[in-house]
């Protein structure tokens, strides 16, 4: 089923790009400013002047998870950053070396993975301040190990090839081989990874930030939209509706795309289709 | 066999003190002085001081941490800034709510996902499989807290069967109670069941390709019961394990979800702990979460054994 893998691909595709394009675009123009309060517009109904209706303070909701879709994707992609920076080096170098230092880095990392993660970021938030830098960090940590465990894994699956051997034949040292040969092929099992990152520091952020941990206004955030409107279900649901459906759609998205990119490359999973 | 455990539980039990160090050293550095924030900006020197020795701030680091992790392992939690009870009090009083709303959240999202993975499994490629995969693919995507308030929305505002939060307590009756966790027992299970049921199928289908499941239909067994009795037994290791991290994460989730529905459950007193800086909640909850979640680790990694008999000669 290539055409069903293909679709997922193009999907995933197109709703990400459009995502990436909404925060770009919303940099050099949104319907209207989001700083700008307007008491005399509060919580009004979608309609054509404001597509997804305003807020408790008048400001437009469109506008509003425009502007949030940069700070989204700015924490859960520079999470990733961190994730894979620390994660992968040190998987790599669990694989290469073995022994006594192998244990101990996966020992570390049973460690860090007793922490539920949602609850180390909210720790992490709260006691160093709220924030977005903060929230790009508590997330950033959790995905050290599993990057570290992606990269030790594929790794170790790679180091019994021939061409390996043939590298150690040739006087490549640990290192070089794991530069020039090891790394390029488990690039795809974390680019992979890396999709599924991204989507699940969405959700994180949302979350975080839904806590009041995130983004501090006036900086509009996704999650902090959802608190916004949770007092005001009944006489404004579509606070509610919308930064959630732009949650939704930017992490199916990002599934979509890592589902692709494992079938394209994978051809055991495509088979499983 | 006998090997294998002994070298789960050895690592179980350093995790377990690496953890409660990483939490007393965390914890160790957060700014605020708990018998200041207990007394309030008027209080003198003095008495600050004062309070500082009963409650034993006053040693080294290292001393305080002996003392602190020697009262963990005696289930003496000590006693709490802000409530002034005792924080043991206070956890068993707050899991009364948590436990049940984790564990009605795992059996609903089991519920929902085993049937679910069954049936796409075995309609692999055809349209019922397409469409309740994308319904799963659409579930993973649903952050719990945003389907929280659209259930609210739904049967709170709307079709007003439910109410929108809070916990009348059991005392007020099971009903009244558990009608009181079923919106967030729901809310939490759905984007889980959605990520089970994925794993499920997938599962199912590596093991329905097999040769013996093959033999099975060869010698006429009913469909029925090669797909519950051999396929699912056989794919049940990669179910269990995700059920076993589920576990944790639904005891996490509740945090969020707790703080939706404003349940007096174990996550938002770890939450109000943090805000109000009440320090010895903190610790002791979150080295609660941890060896919950360390302990359900070790189970998940033994019932392999039980499942899968090959596992038992390994070490």
């Amino acid at each position: 089923m290539k055409a069903l893998a293909n679709r997922s691909l193009l999907a995933g595709c197109l709703i990400t790009a459009l995502v990436a394009l909404m925060a770009l675009a919303s940099f050099l123009w949104t319907p209207y400013d989001v700083t700008k309060l307007v008491v005399a517009d509060r919580t009004q109904a979608p309609s054509l002047i404001h597509w997804f209706g305003t807020d408790h303070f008048g400001r437009d909701i469109a506008s509003m998870i425009m502007v949030g879709a940069r700070n989204s994707i700015a924490v859960a992609l520079v999470a990733v950053g961190i994730g894979m920076g620390i994660g992968v080096p040190l998987g790599l170098f669990a694989a290469a070396r073995g022994g006594l230092l192998d244990e101990a880095l996966m020992r570390l990392n049973d460690l860090v993975f007793a922490f539920p993660a949602l609850l180390s970021a909210i720790m992490i938030t709260a006691i160093f301040g709220p924030g977005a830098i903060n929230a790009i960090i508590a997330i950033g940590i959790f995905n050290v190990p599993v990057f570290a465990r992606v990269a030790r894994a594929g790794a170790l699956s790679v180091w019994p090839r021939e061409f390996i051997l043939a590298a150690r034949a040739a006087g490549k040292g640990q290192t070089l081989i794991t530069v020039e040969h090891i790394l390029p092929n488990i690039a795809n099992q974390l680019l992979v990874q890396g999709t599924i990152q991204f989507a699940l520091g969405i959700l994180a952020e949302a979350g975080l930030s839904y806590l009041g941990l995130g983004a501090q206004p006036p900086m509009p955030s996704w999650g902090r939209m959802l608190f916004d409107a949770q007092t005001r279900m009944t006489i404004a649901p579509w606070m509610a509706l919308f930064p959630g459906m732009a949650i939704v759609i930017t992490v199916l998205g990002l599934n979509l795309l890592g589902d692709g990119i494992a079938d394209l490359l994978d051809p055991k999973s495509r088979r499983r289709r | 066999m006998t090997a294998y455990l002994a070298k789960r539980l050895a690592i179980a039990a350093i995790t377990l003190a690496l953890a409660s160090v990483v939490v007393f050293a965390v914890l160790e550095i957060v700014p605020g002085d708990p018998a200041r924030v207990m007394l309030g900006m008027n209080a003198s020197e003095a008495q600050v001081e004062q309070l500082r020795q009963q409650m034993g701030l006053d040693g080294g680091p290292v001393q305080r941490y002996l003392h602190w992790a020697g009262n963990l392992l005696s289930l003496d939690f000590g006693r709490s800034y802000t409530y002034s009870v005792p924080v043991i009090d206070l956890v068993t009083e707050r899991l009364a709510v948590s436990l049940p709303l984790a564990l009605i959240a795992l059996a609903l999202s089991t519920a929902i996902a085993i049937p679910v993975g069954l049936y796409a499994a075995s309609r692999r490629g055809k349209t019922g499989d397409v469409i309740s995969m994308g319904a799963a693919q659409l579930g993973v995507a649903v952050p719990n807290f945003w389907f929280a308030l659209l259930l609210v929305y739904l049967f709170a505002v709307w079709l007003r069967w439910l109410p929108a939060g809070g916990f009348p307590g059991w005392g007020a009756g099971i009903w009244p109670a558990l009608k009181a966790l079923m919106l967030p027992a729901l809310a939490l299970a759905l984007p889980q069941a959605a990520i089970l049921a994925r794993v499920t199928r997938s599962a199912l289908v590596d093991v329905l390709s097999e040769d013996y499941i093959r033999t099975a239909r060869a010698k006429g067994m009913p469909w029925r019961r090669v797909l519950w009795g051999h396929a699912l037994r056989n794919a049940l290791i990669p179910v269990v394990t995700i059920m076993g991290l589920q576990f944790a994460f639904l005891l996490a989730g509740t945090i969020i979800i707790e703080n939706v529905f404003y349940l007096p459950g174990l996550g938002r007193l770890i939450f109000q702990a943090i805000t109000q800086r009440d320090l010895i909640v903190v610790e002791s909850v979150v080295m609660l979460l941890v060896a919950t979640v360390i302990a359900v680790n070790l189970i998940v990694d033994l019932s392999y054994a039980l499942v899968d008999p090959r596992l038992r000669h390994r070490t």
